[in-house]
């Protein structure tokens, strides 16, 4: 049940990837998603692919587990790939049987657009590997800050998200637990007509609803408790800080970045 | 039912940098009728022990055998519904899984779920309310205006409501007012005789396992620590003083005793009463006047 749900999920580490500041992972890989679209020749794309593969490599995240994550993408990426195939008519053509006719433009066409997806994902999760959510509501809250100037409630957003991805490990598990209690009763999730599942998520979502709600009166309770009232004058647990390594790795990218465009080919 | 573990295992989250061995290689045999109390520290693999018994989780190695049902980890079995009808579970907090608008329509979920017609649930839930201490006028209500107490009665009912052979228990009284405790307890411990019960209950309380054990399991970081009769496993208090335990109170007593007295009282699970009698023969009526 919970094989499927692990793209993105935070493998703890001490990999310099690790130990970036957030928001240079999210600038970089904000930044990354453009300039992956830069890339039209074999020397940029090596590039590119240089870049994330050793990004993915220092993070020292187990690559089959990575892979594994990849697994509801992978059809994605293969029916881009087979699309182009059919669709691109440039090149010479190669092969040619009853309707299909498959050209050498197609084939590359496919495979550098279904590289850019592969590296898009890999990059993208690669900041959910290795940055818990916290780490990353504080690191958004930081960089909205500007936003403040207008009135835009920032603190509270990031109370907000920082909240939901806090209990979104507690709703799973009660899930698991409450499935459990039923299942125990004798409901059947897993096998059976349409109709029945979809009566036999009654028992478990109203329980669900329940405790969530109460889960959050609780919550707002013993945050009033503790003299909780918003993001004025607050000061944080982590103070997140632009150290060394983040100012290398930026200019690690821009050389990457500069590279790309030298190696591009303008036509 | 007899219930069988066979070099048990189970790990979580196999195949991912996760996995995590919650039980290791656990083997125990547990004959018709008898009550047992699985004890352990929190983390000790109790509760995943407890799933194993009605087919939640299937063993990572080993096999699993209750009754006629086998569980093993390459072997889907075909009726759990069947094995979840004869082996009740009361889990941690049951209240949690109540969700109908009324008590009634509660308590019948389980039994309409294992085919039982309607007269026969309703004749079920006459007898039942009595015993779980819940009175008639409760079953027209929505269960989420009841007490925390009465609300936990409801979910015990419903799962005594599908009359298992096999009543598996995790630590159903947590959270109760002592009384309530008692009661609940008392409940149980009546069930299981009267109906000759298979009874596997999980508990932190040492002086409910005294009570009403006849066999006494305890776990440590997923393996089997110790198991044996009440007599011989609470009285070695060292052995569970190292695994965080603490012996029963009335075996403390009689250490002390025998430390101030110098006289030996044997530890047979009596109760304070029959104590108080070998206290008095023991030391003589003239000098407790």
């Amino acid at each position: 049940m919970n094989n499927a749900l692990i793209i993105g999920q935070y493998v703890p580490g001490n990999s310099l990837v690790h130990r970036l500041d957030p928001r240079t992972k999210i600038t970089i890989i904000f930044f990354f998603v453009i300039v992956v679209f830069v890339a039209n020749n074999v020397p940029s794309y090596g590039i590119v692919t240089a870049f994330a593969l050793g990004a993915m490599f220092t993070s020292r995240v187990p690559i089959r587990y990575i892979l594994k994550g990849l697994t509801p993408v992978w059809f994605l990426i293969i029916f881009t790939f087979i699309l182009h195939l059919f669709v691109t008519k440039e090149g010479t053509l190669f092969f040619d049987f009853f309707i299909f006719e498959f050209y050498t433009g197609g084939v590359i066409q496919g495979f550098a657009i279904s590289l850019r997806f592969f590296l898009l994902i890999l990059v993208t999760s690669l900041l959910t590997l290795t940055t818990t959510p916290i780490e990353i509501t504080d690191a958004i809250e930081e960089m909205l800050d500007p936003l403040k100037k207008v009135r835009f409630p920032v603190h509270e957003l990031a109370l907000m998200m920082s909240i939901s991805l806090r209990f979104i490990p507690t709703l799973m598990q009660e899930t698991e637990k409450i499935s459990k209690a039923q299942s125990s009763r004798g409901v059947d999730f897993r096998t059976g007509p349409i109709k029945e599942r979809i009566k036999a998520v009654v028992p478990l979502l109203v329980p669900l609803f329940v405790s969530a709600f109460k889960r959050a009166e609780e919550l707002a309770m013993a945050m009033e408790a503790r003299g909780y009232q918003g993001g004025e004058g607050r000061s944080k647990l982590r103070a997140l800080k632009v150290e060394k390594r983040d100012i290398l790795i930026y200019l690690l990218f821009a050389a990457v970045v500069a590279g790309l465009f030298i190696t591009r080919s303008y036509g | 039912m007899d219930i069988t573990f066979k070099n048990v295992s189970y790990i979580y989250q196999q195949g991912s940098p996760f996995a995590h061995k919650a039980l290791d290689d656990i083997s125990f045999h547990i004959p018709t009728g008898k009550f047992v109390a699985i004890i352990g520290h929190t983390g000790s693999g109790k509760s995943t022990l407890l799933q194993h018994l009605n087919g939640l989780v299937r063993p990572s190695e080993g096999e699993v055998s209750i009754g006629d049902y086998r569980l093993t980890n390459d072997e889907k079995p075909d009726n759990l519904k069947k094995l979840r009808s004869k082996v009740g579970v009361v889990f941690q907090y049951p209240e949690h899984q109540l969700f109908e608008e009324t008590v009634a329509k509660d308590i019948a979920f389980g039994p309409e779920n294992f085919g039982v017609d309607k007269a026969a649930i309703n004749e079920r839930i006459q007898q039942i309310l009595p015993a779980v201490g819940l009175g008639e006028e409760l079953l027209e209500r929505s269960p989420f205006d009841l007490s925390g107490g009465q609300m936990r009665r409801v979910a015990i009912a419903g799962v005594l409501a599908t009359q298992p052979e096999v009543l598996v228990l995790d630590e159903p009284t947590a959270g109760l007012d002592p009384r309530g405790q008692k009661e609940i307890m008392e409940m149980f411990y009546n069930m299981h005789q009267e109906q000759g019960l298979t009874t596997v209950l999980v508990t932190h309380s040492m002086e409910d396992a005294v009570k009403y054990a006849d066999h006494v399991l305890i776990l440590n970081n997923g393996g089997k620590y110790m198991e044996g009769a009440p007599e011989d496993v609470f009285t070695r208090s060292d052995a569970l003083q190292e695994v965080q335990l603490d012996v029963p109170e009335i075996v403390q007593f009689l250490t002390r005793f025998e430390e101030r007295f110098g006289k030996r009282i044997p530890f047979h699970r009596q109760s304070i009463g029959e104590l108080a009698e070998e206290m008095e023969r023991l030391l003589g009526r003239e000098k407790t006047r």
